[in-house]
């Protein structure tokens, strides 16, 4: 311990006091002026970097991010996201894994906010941590753009101050999937479901099953089953679904769920009997190749990968990315692609000077803001201008064996208006009351 | 009927591969009194092994039932060689300290070969399907069983059989009863307790690592898949009586049964009825279905 009479005692004292009154000295003028320059802008990257989501959402969103990144800070994003970094500013990236609980997922949040003074969190593809952070972004009046996560709840709950979607939620792909599967099967008389056991499968199914019943009455709904997250073994869920008569099998199943229920649901051929409606079954097509069955009705989370519009913004994007990693990007990159855009944009419009504009100066203008990236356009239009809408697409899956490729053919795409609530109403509500206001 | 016949396969299922997972612990703890969490990574390892063996096989136009048998190998050996690092190099340090500190431990080292997972197979997961494809499938009325399935439920048939007549009728079987009936009384008789201790921990090892491999055609290996069976292996063995064989093989009959049928009939209450039923084993018989109360010795 320090002697205060010692020499290095009086030392360190002096200039302690000579700091503080380097400090008093110095802040009065400061006070006068915006906060100086910005040398870099610090963002809190947060995806499944480990564990059952990784491979399939976690990793490509962390690529999308880390690939967008680097663009913008070589200039090299297409017009008019051309500026630099973020208004002229290096963008600084800190990756962190969201695998773990939600209690260690907020404390993960609480560091990258409070330790690491991040300027913004871009992340979360689990929709129960989505849920979980919500409340401790709108504490500590911290920018957060959630990138993946589909629950619908997050705007629903309560009106949102520092948090922000741009990608749309799970409604929409839900109420797409149900016109989509009309369209495509008029014949249908009975549809099951098999969504994991959380707020995201348990929502999936709701909109699903409720646009369903506004659109096709008489279609009856016969298994509902809802396994553990990540429970991995379906053999009594399949054998349920045999002996089950629908022709249809919905399923939100992501990454490790959906391929061990599709290698599980092809050793027993249920395929054969059911047409599989997998409403993220994009993200997994190219690890699962010849074993996702032909004629899988396939969605994307929105017009991403190959149902991403044919824009020179989309092909740069493809080819940035394959270039990259060696496999074309799926929907968690375009996702995340698209929340970083929406991030730059507001925070370049938000910006004066040369000084860093301030959370609820880039809150205000990321608010119903509006553009155009890989995925299309996407407006900010409900969630009092916090979430975002833009249009959808489905399509049935193939296996071309020619070009030793996945494909999805017979694409039909659905207006933003078709498909989501119009502002005001909750997702519930709106499917509940017959979808009004739906402009298809 | 058909539904009946159903839950009585999915049940036998779901039974084969919790006991293949949950002998290995209950043995772990009958004759160590460790409550072994690191028997989630051995079954995680095997997963992963078989992974490797199925990509290096399969697809090279080979007989399949190779595949089969170099997939159980090559994971049952990498149980062996981590069974014995572990019980050499880690559990031998700890034995008589306190039962939570031994808990600890055993944690720890779970939570060690996590990442050494992750460090020699990366973070993605693996698909290895080749296996189950591979098996075919068979139908009975609307039903249609994969073979794989039903072979899953043959291992766990003679695993059950094969442990039965281990300690029943083999020397090593009645010296393993012996220690687990009072270790200190069978020391005195010249059993030399610490070989027993590490010929136990890795065949918990190998057993564990046994399950990761027969399930690993099943599932997406991907880390985490250790932590979702250890807790169930956990109830299995409650609902048994720890340290008991015959309670591991009953414990996974209730539960794949009980599973089974919630799943066809009252799918809601899927998520809680393996729960709900060892709640309600423990309050009938707090020890487990094989295991009575043990006087405490001072």
């Amino acid at each position: 311990m320090l002697n205060r009479g010692s020499a290095l005692g009086g030392v360190l004292g002096s200039f302690w006091v000579l700091v503080s009154w380097f400090g008093v000295a110095t802040t009065p003028a400061q006070a006068q002026k915006a906060s100086p320059p910005a040398a870099s802008v610090k963002l809190g990257i947060v995806s499944f970097l480990t564990g059952p989501a990784a491979s399939p959402f976690g990793i490509p969103g962390r690529n999308g991010a880390e690939i967008m990144i680097e663009a913008m800070n070589g200039g090299k994003v297409p017009a008019p996201f051309n500026k630099v970094g973020f208004g002229g500013s290096n963008i600084e990236a800190k990756y962190i894994d969201e695998t773990g609980s939600a209690a260690n997922v907020v404390t993960e949040f609480r560091n990258l906010v409070q330790r690491d003074q991040v300027d913004a969190v871009i992340g979360y593809v689990s929709s129960g941590n989505c849920l979980a952070v919500t409340p401790l972004a709108e504490e500590l009046k911290a920018l957060t753009v959630f990138y993946d996560c589909g629950t619908p709840r997050i705007f629903e709950e309560k009106p949102r101050s520092y948090v922000f979607r741009v990608s749309p939620h799970a409604t929409m792909d839900n109420v797409a999937a149900a016109r989509y599967l009309l369209a495509k099967k008029q014949d249908v008389t009975s549809y099951s479901g098999i969504n994991q056991n959380y707020a995201w499968g348990q929502d999936s199914w709701r909109d699903f099953a409720g646009a369903m019943q506004v659109l096709a009455p008489k279609v009856t709904v016969d298994k509902t089953l809802f396994p553990k997250l990540f429970a991995g073994e379906y053999g009594a869920e399949v054998s349920t679904l045999l002996t089950s008569k629908s022709q249809v099998l919905h399923t939100s199943f992501y990454d490790g769920d959906l391929e061990a229920f599709i290698y599980q649901e092809q050793a027993r051929a249920l395929d054969k009997r059911m047409t599989i409606i997998a409403t993220t079954g994009e993200a997994a097509i190219w690890r699962l190749r010849d074993k996702m069955p032909n004629g899988s009705l396939i969605g994307a989370r929105g017009p991403n990968g190959p149902l991403a519009p044919d824009s020179e913004f989309n092909r740069w994007f493809q080819k940035i990315y394959s270039d990259r990693y060696n496999i074309p990007p799926t929907y968690p990159a375009y996702q995340m692609a698209m929340s970083l855009l929406g991030l730059k944009l507001a925070y370049e419009k938000a910006k004066k000077g040369d000084a860093k504009p301030t959370s609820d100066e880039v809150a205000a203008a990321f608010k119903g803001i509006e553009f155009e990236g890989p995925s299309g356009s996407v407006k900010l239009a409900i969630g009092d201008g916090h979430q975002g809408i833009s249009e959808t697409a489905y399509g049935t899956y193939r296996f071309n064996k020619e070009k030793n490729e996945p494909e999805i053919v017979d694409v039909m795409r659905f207006p933003a208006e078709c498909v989501n609530p119009p502002a005001g109403i909750n997702a519930d509500d709106w499917i509940k009351e017959g979808m009004k206001g739906a402009k298809c | 009927m058909l539904t009946a016949f159903a839950i009585l396969v999915d049940g036998l299922v779901y039974a084969a591969y919790l006991f293949i997972v949950a002998i290995g612990l209950t043995l772990i703890f009958g004759v160590m009194k460790i409550l072994n969490v690191a028997h989630g990574s051995f079954y995680t390892f095997g997963a992963y092994g078989a992974a490797t063996a199925v990509g290096i096989y399969f697809d090279r136009g080979l007989p399949d039932a190779g595949g089969f048998l170099l997939m159980v190998l090559f994971a049952m050996t990498l149980g062996l060689a981590l069974g014995l690092i572990l019980e050499r190099g880690i559990m031998r340090l700890v034995y008589g300290k306190d039962e939570v500190v031994m808990v600890l431990v055993t944690y720890a080292a779970f939570l060690i070969l996590e990442d050494i997972v992750i460090l020699v197979w990366g973070p993605g997961s693996y698909a290895t399907y080749q296996p189950l494809l591979a098996a075919g499938n068979i139908e009975v009325g609307e039903l249609i069983l994969s073979n794989y399935d039903l072979g899953l439920i043959m291992v766990a048939a003679l695993l059950a059989a094969a442990s039965y007549w281990a300690l029943k009728f083999t020397r090593y079987g009645r010296l393993l009863t012996a220690v687990i009936f009072d270790r200190e009384t069978a020391a005195a008789f010249g059993i030399n307790v610490k070989v027993v201790y590490t010929v136990t921990f890795v065949i918990g090892a190998v057993l564990g690592a046994l399950g990761g491999a027969i399930m690993a055609p099943k599932i997406a290996v991907t880390l985490g898949i250790g932590v979702e069976v250890i807790v169930l292996a956990f109830a299995v063995v409650a609902i048994g009586g720890m340290g008991s064989i015959e309670g591991a093989l009953a414990g996974a009959l209730i539960v794949g049964i009980c599973r089974a049928a919630a799943v066809h009939l009252v799918p809601q209450v899927e998520l809680f009825v393996i729960y709900g039923v060892m709640a309600l084993v423990l309050l009938i018989r707090p020890y487990g279905l094989f295991v009575r109360a043990q006087p405490r010795k001072i």
